[in-house]
């Protein structure tokens, strides 16, 4: 695999599995008890935090409003999300050998595709965490939702939610510039090169 | 205006002063004194530390007679914190939970006081680390070592054959050994012998405590048994003089009635300097004597959040009289009180309490003269070396009542005047005063940052008065002890600040922050908690009987108890609430109390299990709940506890909320 456009998109294929590595999203809430912030990082296998008893913080703090518990267990995606993942880019790796611009575009445009589809499923969590609240909440508050930013800031009772996207996310990003990039010069390549396929065509006729 | 314009006038001839005495300072290489003297600045502006800013220093005070340890911040002189130590605390439970009652277990049974004077903070290559503080008790012989991870007493050991632990802890400098010899000597060992036998039985046990590098467990080494005479304070070598320890003596005498005369007579008593790396070689030898002894070992482990305590049966006694070069005594006038090495190790500041001066041996000349014998008789075998032998300097009448000594960074040393109430400052090697000031009222020690190590911190000097009087408001014929702050930065030591402090202050230390706040344990891990009744979720809580012992697994998170409703529990039951605070965040602790228990509440920390024993002497229906202001729910964390009568059918159940209760 000596072609330049070859390395960059298995890298960038590659680079899909640093979300195992890293989280791929924070959420990170603010109040003034609470100085430094409590943290919630969303990998693509698991939740954790900033400390380890992060996750059972936010649950205590959640539970005054009536919000489920976050209980990572209960969260199907985290189980075959990294599938998907492994998928995704052993088949990109794989396509990065082939040379082949329009299999990789193809690629590319599932990826999108997929993140687009993990990020609405994301939405939904947000919206049923911050609006499926329990009847017997102790702090009933008429009209309020406690759904955090998809992406962003927002102001939740005391609490100032921060979303944004995490290493990893920053990584899939990475995966579409690098992987986009890969599409474009493979294609300039190819068509630089056009007397290869009249030899190819010479080849078939002869045949 | 006339006044006025002396005044300024004079500000500014003492401006001036102070500007060549920064100049002459600077001209001598030092880089003190950027802030000038007396009058530069404001001392409000230099003690202002603005609301969520933090302290530069921790200091520890001696609680002195309420038996604790005072933290407080410099140079703010805010109050964060009591310790308990070896007095009980019905706030933190402690000596009233089931887990610190083994804390102040002695040979002559539980103790709930205790006298504290000495604070250490433990030392590597002679700087403070800021791993571990330890301290004495005075009355029933002790020593204490407090984590500074936890700011909470890990471990007691009782000292043996020791008649009142005065001369303590003084450890050496890398926390090798902490020392503990006794203020008032007695028979050794104990027995029933007339009072006036005082010269022939009684004898005076200086102590070497071994403190594990590690874990910081203690374990009584050895003790040498010295001559009996008062062995009052001590101090460790530094530098060259690493591996002696020295301890002041008064009642040199020997009398055992109307000390504050018959003590009084003789022109010098004795400093003794044992050379501990010496009484190494001794134990190894063999020389060492298995005396049976009776003393209590007390460790706290933050794993099962509970104390043990440990009956030790001897101790190993060396006889100076039968190991030549372990000990000499150094002629010293007159009823020394604090002995204080400077930071190089070679002076030995003995402050004679009843003499006019200040005299400081030379190290260097104490080993020239043992090894020339240079000897003065003995006592009870123990060699005294000649005063014009080994004394290295005096400072000419510098005051009167001298008690104490510390030094700066910038080879000063401060000493505290307890009759004439002032610190004066001198310089080391020259022994001549440079500065005095007066304190409010009659100091007793004195404390620099690291003041008594081999790298002193400098900055501040700290006065621990005994007499407030007309300083504060006043509250009754018990008026607060007191601490003033003052900078030493400039060459003129300069009053900043003065504030209460809590029981009295004998000694204290200070430390700068940065050496403690990276060790601060936040909370207690769950999965580390190894209490034989912790309940580690509330899936776990249950309520056990055994004959008339119930034992309930309790839980606590904001902000409900698990069970919350226990029936079933009868007069004549003894109830052991065992309670687990399930939080795992920094500063949320729970406390628990219940109506009718004859002990105080629990105040539990994030992680850990605590006992509360409640014995129900009516029947009834009584309430529990949190004590500690915990949550935006915390006056709904609440519960009943029914009592039926002995004889009552009252089934054993426990709830909470909705959840069918369990039988």
């Amino acid at each position: 695999m000596k072609s330049f456009p070859k390395i960059i998109f298995f890298v960038a294929a590659a680079l899909l599995l640093l979300l195992f590595v890293f989280p791929m999203w924070q959420i990170t809430l603010i109040a003034p008890q609470y100085p430094k912030g409590v943290t919630m990082y969303i990998w693509i296998n698991k939740i954790t935090g900033s400390e380890p008893g992060t996750l059972q913080n936010i649950n205590i703090l959640n539970h005054y409003v009536g919000m489920k518990y976050i209980e990572p267990d209960a969260i199907p995606e985290l189980k075959y999300f990294p599938i998907v993942v492994t998928i995704m880019a052993l088949l990109g790796m794989a396509l990065a050998f082939t040379g082949r611009w329009k299999l990789w575009m193809g690629w590319l445009v599932l990826g999108v595709i997929g993140c687009a589809l993990g990020l609405y499923d994301f939405h939904l969590w947000e919206y049923d965490y911050g609006h499926n609240l329990s009847p017997t909440a102790p702090i009933k508050i008429p009209g309020m939702a406690y759904e955090p930013p998809l992406i962003g800031n927002k102001v939740l009772l005391n609490f100032l939610a921060k979303s944004w996207p995490y290493i990893g996310g920053w990584f899939i990003g990475g995966t579409f510039i690098l992987g986009g990039i890969a599409v474009w010069l493979q294609r300039k390549k190819q068509s630089n090169q056009p007397q290869i396929i009249p030899i190819k065509k010479d080849i078939a006729v002869a045949a | 205006m006339k006044n006025q314009s002396n005044q300024l006038s004079n500000l500014m001839l003492a401006a001036m002063a102070a500007f060549v005495l920064l100049l002459m300072s600077c001209g001598q290489g030092s880089q003190s004194a950027t802030t000038g003297g007396a009058l530069s600045g404001n001392a409000a502006q230099k003690t202002y530390v603005a609301p969520g800013a933090l302290d530069e220093f921790y200091l520890f005070t001696s609680g002195g007679f309420s038996g604790q340890i005072g933290v407080y911040g410099l140079p703010s002189g805010r109050l964060f914190k009591q310790i308990p130590v070896f007095s009980v605390d019905a706030e933190k439970s402690y000596g009233f939970n089931e887990e610190t009652k083994p804390m102040l277990q002695t040979s002559h049974g539980f103790v709930p006081w205790d006298d504290s004077h000495h604070p250490a903070l433990s030392q590597t290559n002679g700087e403070t680390d800021g791993r571990w503080i330890f301290i004495n008790g005075n009355n029933t012989p002790r020593v204490a070592r407090v984590d500074l991870s936890t700011f909470e007493t890990a471990e007691i050991l009782e000292i043996p054959n020791s008649g009142g632990n005065h001369s303590s802890p003084y450890l050496t400098m890398n926390t090798e050994y902490v020392v503990a010899g006794t203020r008032f000597s007695v028979p050794i060992p104990q027995k029933d012998v007339p009072i006036s036998s005082y010269g022939e039985n009684f004898k005076g046990a200086l102590s070497f405590i071994k403190v594990d590098p590690n874990t910081g467990h203690m374990n009584i080494e050895f003790q040498v048994l010295m001559p009996g005479l008062d062995f009052d304070l001590a101090s460790s070598g530094k530098g060259p003089s690493h591996g002696w320890t020295f301890f002041t003596s008064y009642n040199s005498e020997q009398k055992n009635s109307l000390l504050e005369v018959n003590a009084s007579q003789n022109d010098k008593d004795f400093v003794a300097a044992i050379n501990w790396k010496k009484a190494e070689e001794y134990l190894k030898a063999g020389k060492a004597k298995d005396y049976p002894a009776n003393y209590l070992h007390n460790v706290y482990s933050d794993e099962t959040h509970s104390a043990t305590s440990t009956a030790m049966k001897s101790v190993k006694v060396l006889i100076p009289s039968e190991c030549p070069g372990l000990v000499y005594l150094l002629p010293t006038p007159k009823s020394p009180h604090g002995v204080d090495i400077d930071p190089t190790g070679e002076y030995i500041v003995c402050s004679g309490k009843l003499s006019a001066d200040i005299t400081a041996h030379s190290f260097s000349k104490m080993l020239k003269a043992a090894e020339s014998k240079d000897f003065d008789g003995d006592i009870g075998g123990v060699p005294i070396l000649k005063f014009e032998s080994v004394l290295g300097g005096t400072v000419k009448e510098p005051g009167l009542g001298p008690l104490h000594t510390e030094f700066d960074d910038k080879g000063n040393a401060y000493t505290s005047f307890f009759i004439s109430s002032e610190i004066v400052k001198w310089k080391v090697g020259t022994w001549e005063v440079i500065d005095r000031q007066p304190t409010y009222y009659s100091i007793g020690h004195l404390c620099v940052p690291g003041g008594n190590s081999a790298k002193p911190e400098g900055k501040y000097v700290i006065a621990l008065n005994k007499i407030t009087k007309d300083r504060y408001l006043p509250t009754g014929p018990e008026l607060t002890q007191s601490a003033q702050l003052y900078s030493i930065d400039g060459d003129k030591m300069e009053l900043l600040l003065d504030f209460p402090t809590v029981g009295e202050p004998h000694y204290a230390q200070a430390i700068s922050a940065s050496r403690v706040i990276p060790k601060q344990k936040q909370f207690f891990k769950l999965s580390d908690n190894k209490h034989k009744y912790a309940a580690l979720s509330e899936k776990d809580t249950k309520v056990v009987r055994e004959g008339n012992n119930v034992h309930v697994y309790m839980t606590m998170i904001r902000s409900h108890f698990a069970p919350d409703n226990i029936e079933g529990i009868k007069l004549g039951d003894k109830v052991y609430f065992h309670v687990t605070n399930l939080e795992q965040d920094f500063d949320v602790p729970h406390g628990f109390a219940v109506l009718g228990a004859n002990t105080a509440e629990l105040l539990i920390m994030p992680g850990q299990t605590e006992t509360l024993v409640y014995e129900p002497k009516q029947e009834g229906v009584f309430p529990f709940y949190c004590t500690d202001f915990c949550s935006a729910l915390h006056q709904e964390m609440q519960g009943y506890i029914r009592v039926s009568a002995a004889n009552a059918g009252t089934a054993l159940k426990w709830w909470l909320g909705d959840e069918k209760p369990v039988q």
